[in-house]
């Protein structure tokens, strides 16, 4: 069964700082959304598979972000931790077209 | 197509350099190795517990054939390279095999050095090397009879020991009188074999053998004295020296070893030698630390990177016989120059002596209690100014409350289910699976696998304990003078003058001056960069807001469950009851679950949502709260007693005092935490020494104290000075805290500061320069102008809002 991709509008990819990250609320659990140095966007679940740390609020290098809590580093193009931790926080399909944000949920 | 990568010596060094490659540069090199031994990698440190019975082969194995395989190394054991071919790049060995090469990693080891004597060559005749060796002794040892270690030195009595432990009847054979001489003094040394010999060794001093007699094996051994020993076993243990024989006929110029460039190259550019075959600036070294160091550089430079030097190592030593602790390291016998301290309790088994030149450590060497050798070697290493802690040094730090380090004795008695790191729940055997499965050998590596010593970092020496018994005693790695991180080479100190002698005034500039390895640096170096530069130009630096931990960015505590804990500050801990009313309201109002009171005299919001934020703060403000900077590297809290207006006691206008200190204070950025307190009277009821900064009232007017605290290491302050003026404790409280912000390293609290700087070095900028201690002061006051606006206030009217909203909505 084939399942077209459902894209939401978030808003305008300048309104995340560079190196920072915004948060999409859901009722499902958060969405981080960051942008890196070289305007790189990717959304994670906001939930640091270690101890559930918001990854939002962590800082952000390169394509990899320190979750607040424990320092756990969590890469954000595939939601892997950095060896030697393990653990994985889901990846949300994100496009930008022409400054605006777009994400895929199902 | 890929190069070619020849490794000559399967052992630590060159694998490990190997290995230090396959992580920087995985696919560069097509990789061959020749060893000698028909095995994989084994830690050849280990071989005394095992001769001992205490580990197997297997314990000790580092790198399995199935590694070799993984990483698609190609490995020859058994066999030996005889001919370097530098003209047609070929290796040939004994058994005919050659390779092709672009690349050629030296890593050849040492040799047992065997004495030149009539009978060197009988069976039964070993030295203590290999696992061939160990073996042939194990051999010899079932039958339980005699054996002769010819070298008292540390790889002998190791070998006498593990003889001994497998039931041999066992004589050590010195040439001196004094064991281990390159290690010990007479008194340390004569304590070791006195419990050498209650375990049962012989000893003969100063006796020179001059032959090994016997048939077709070793039957007795005879001194140049004409003495006889009868016995079954020879062991050779009189010193190494570097393997340089295939080098030297390869025309690589060698000196005592294979002589290297900081680079690790030889003469030939496209040779590297690592390990114990190399000499460099003058230097062979027998330790694995400084291997590992070397494999580092030279992994760096054989991946084309052409970063990082070798700049020599300095070494300690520990003897691994179970159940005596002994620690050597540096000049232990000084000069007419030097001085010795000593501290020796002979019932108890307790010997320490540190030789101590122009204040500076210049050697240790310590029996019975090892406890405080890594701090003597650091002291030693860091050649610290030690004139401060003359008076202490020889009870060693645990005598300054740090409940860290532990000897290895009781480290190993330990079971595996005894809890190392509190803070994360480490037991030993955790520990102990991690470094064996993981091949881990440094502290930072078992910090990255376990986290273990990783959040307080109280239990540093015992988690160095567990590495020390789980891999060998040497493992002393941590360089001489520390990067930053892991983006850069330089130190704290080099980026700090950088920072202030190119006026950098950005973090991406700074990071592009000085050719950071990473493009953004890290969420370690990013904060500490951020701090020196506010800290050097206060009024030229615009703050680098992505930068900053997200409790500075917040302004507010992250929580576990990632709301907000709320502390609005509240003048030397004074308060009332409109305060504590508009304090309730909010609470109600946001229906807030916790209210604490905290350790600082202060009152905790706890539990508030991250959008609610700037909410509560407007509703504080309106009260007249400003921030209480709970969250930051930042002044905390001024903590007070009720004083002279309401204690009998009371001696001076405390609580005043306390106010005004913190109004001078408050919002400035620090290197870490900073607290302050101010006593009416020598009862010290607002408990001002453990603190940063601690004032006593006295009746003749204000004791000023530093350096106290109270958390992970409890440490009492050191007096500063006496003052009459309340003005002289303001100038002071401001000369001091610009002095700490100035020098200190981020993330350095004032205890270990002062304790790494020396209280001299406060003392002179502070007591003996009044004009410096003046500027010092300006330079606070200057820099209070750009750091006391509200944080709050500025967020509660919007600035920042997009930290504090979510960017979208989903229902």
């Amino acid at each position: 069964m084939s399942k077209e991709t459902n894209w939401t509008n978030i808003g305008k990819a300048e309104d995340i700082p560079k190196l920072g990250a915004r948060v999409i609320q859901s009722s499902d659990g958060d969405i981080a959304v960051f942008r890196t140095s070289d305007d790189q966007y990717f959304a994670l679940r906001d939930s640091c598979p270690h101890k559930q740390g918001p990854l939002s609020q962590g800082i952000i290098s390169g394509t990899t972000v320190a979750c607040p809590l424990h320092d756990w580093k969590i890469s954000l193009d595939t939601g892997l931790a950095v060896a030697p931790d393990e653990g994985c926080a889901a990846t949300f399909p994100l496009k930008n077209e022409n400054g605006e944000l777009f994400i895929s949920i199902n | 197509m890929k190069q070619k990568l020849v490794l000559i010596g399967n052992g630590m060094a060159g694998v490990r350099t190997l290995e230090e490659l396959l992580k920087i540069a995985p696919d560069l090199y097509d990789i061959t190795v020749f060893g000698a031994e028909p095995y994989g990698n084994y830690n050849r440190i280990m071989l005394s517990p095992v001769l001992a019975g205490e580990k197997t082969i297997e314990d000790i194995m580092l790198n399995e054939k199935s590694w070799y395989d993984e990483n698609n190394i190609t490995l020859h054991t058994g066999k030996t390279i005889t001919k370097i071919d530098r003209v047609k790049q070929l290796v040939i060995a004994d058994d005919g095999t050659e390779e092709q090469y672009d690349r050629v990693l030296l890593a050849t080891g040492s040799a047992p050095f065997i004495l030149p004597v009539p009978g060197k060559e009988l069976k039964g005749v070993v030295s203590f090397r290999d696992i061939h060796d160990v073996d042939a002794m194990l051999e010899v040892s079932k039958d339980n009879g005699h054996a002769v270690v010819i070298g008292g030195g540390l790889l002998g009595l190791e070998a006498a020991n593990g003889l001994l432990q497998q039931g041999m009847k066992v004589t050590v054979v010195h040439l001196l009188d004094r064991l281990m001489e390159k290690q010990l003094d007479d008194a340390s040394a004569a304590m070791l074999k006195e419990s050498l010999e209650q375990r049962g060794i012989n000893f003969m001093m100063q006796a020179e053998t001059e032959a090994i007699i016997g048939h077709d094996k070793v039957e007795k051994i005879r001194f140049k004295d004409g003495t006889e020993l009868y016995t079954d076993l020879v062991v050779m243990a009189v010193g190494i020296r570097p393997e340089t024989t295939l080098a030297m006929s390869a025309g690589i110029h060698c000196a005592r070893g294979v002589v290297v460039n900081d680079t690790m190259q030889t003469y030939d550019p496209r040779i590297y030698a690592v390990g114990e075959c190399v000499e460099h600036r003058g230097q062979c070294y027998g330790l694995v630390a400084p291997l590992f160091e070397m494999g580092k550089v030279c992994a760096n430079h054989l991946a084309q990177y052409g970063i990082g030097l070798y700049q020599g190592s300095v070494t300690s030593t520990k003897l691994k016989v179970t159940g005596i602790d002994l620690f050597s390291a540096g000049d232990f016998e000084g000069d007419e120059s030097s001085e010795d301290l000593v501290y020796q309790d002979a019932a108890s088994g307790v010997y320490r002596k540190l030789v101590i030149k122009d204040n500076k450590v210049l050697g240790a060497v310590m029996y019975g209690e090892t406890i405080d050798g890594s701090w003597y070697f650091d002291l030693l290493r860091d050649q610290t100014d030690v004139s401060d802690i003359r008076k202490t040094i020889l009870f060693g730090q645990s005598h300054l409350g740090d409940s860290g380090h532990g000897d290895e004795d009781r480290v190993a008695q330990m079971s595996d289910t005894a809890e190392i790191c509190g803070c994360n729940g480490v037991c030993k055997g955790d520990i102990v699976e991690a470094i064996t499965k993981n091949k881990l050998f440094t502290l930072e590596e078992v910090r990255a696998h376990t986290k273990a010593s990783g959040s307080c970092g109280s239990c540093t020496g015992l988690v160095e304990s567990v590495l020390a018994i789980t891999v060998g005693g040497d493992y002393s790695v941590a360089p001489h003078l520390k990067p930053m991180c892991g983006c850069t080479d330089y130190t704290h100190d080099e980026v700090k003058a950088a920072i202030k002698a190119n006026k950098l005034l950005s973090i991406p500039e700074l990071i592009q001056f000085m050719e950071w390895k990473t493009p953004d640096g890290c969420n370690k170096c990013r904060p500490a960069l951020n701090y020196y530069l506010v800290c050097t130009w206060p009024e030229e630096y615009s703050d680098d807001y992505q930068s900053r931990f997200i409790n500075e960015r917040a302004h507010a505590n992250i929580q576990k469950d990632g709301t907000y804990s709320v502390i609005p500050r509240m003048w030397g801990g004074e308060t009332n009851p409109q305060q504590l009313r508009a304090i309730a309201d909010v609470a109600e109002k946001f229906d807030l679950p916790q209210i604490h009171v905290t350790g600082g005299q202060r009152i905790d919001l706890l539990g508030v949502k991250k959008e609610q934020l700037p909410l509560v703060w407007g509703d504080l403000s309106k009260a007249g709260f400003v921030s209480g900077h709970a969250y930051g590297k930042a002044l905390r809290t001024v903590k007070t007693c009720v004083g002279q207006e309401w204690c009998r006691f009371g001696t001076q206008n405390s609580t005043k005092m306390g106010i005004e200190l913190e109004e001078m204070t408050w919002g400035s950025w620090m290197p870490h935490k900073f607290k302050l307190a101010v006593s009416g009277c020598p009862r010290n009821c607002a408990e001002a020494t453990i603190k940063d900064f601690g004032v006593v009232s006295v009746d003749s007017g204000w004791e000023l104290h530093v350096g106290g605290n109270g958390g992970i290491k409890v440490r009492v302050t050191d007096f500063l000075a006496n003052v009459k003026t309340p003005e002289e404790v303001m100038e002071y409280a401001a000369a001091f805290i610009q002095l700490y912000r100035e020098d200190a390293h981020y993330l350095e609290r004032t205890a270990p500061w002062i304790e790494r700087v020396g209280l001299t070095f406060v003392k002179q900028k502070l007591l003996e320069d009044e004009n410096g201690r003046k500027t010092l002061a300006e330079r606070f006051h200057f820099s209070q102008t750009f750091s006391q606006d509200d944080p709050w206030a500025a967020r509660a009217e919007g600035e920042d809002a997009h930290e504090f909203a979510p960017i979208h909505k989903i229902s």
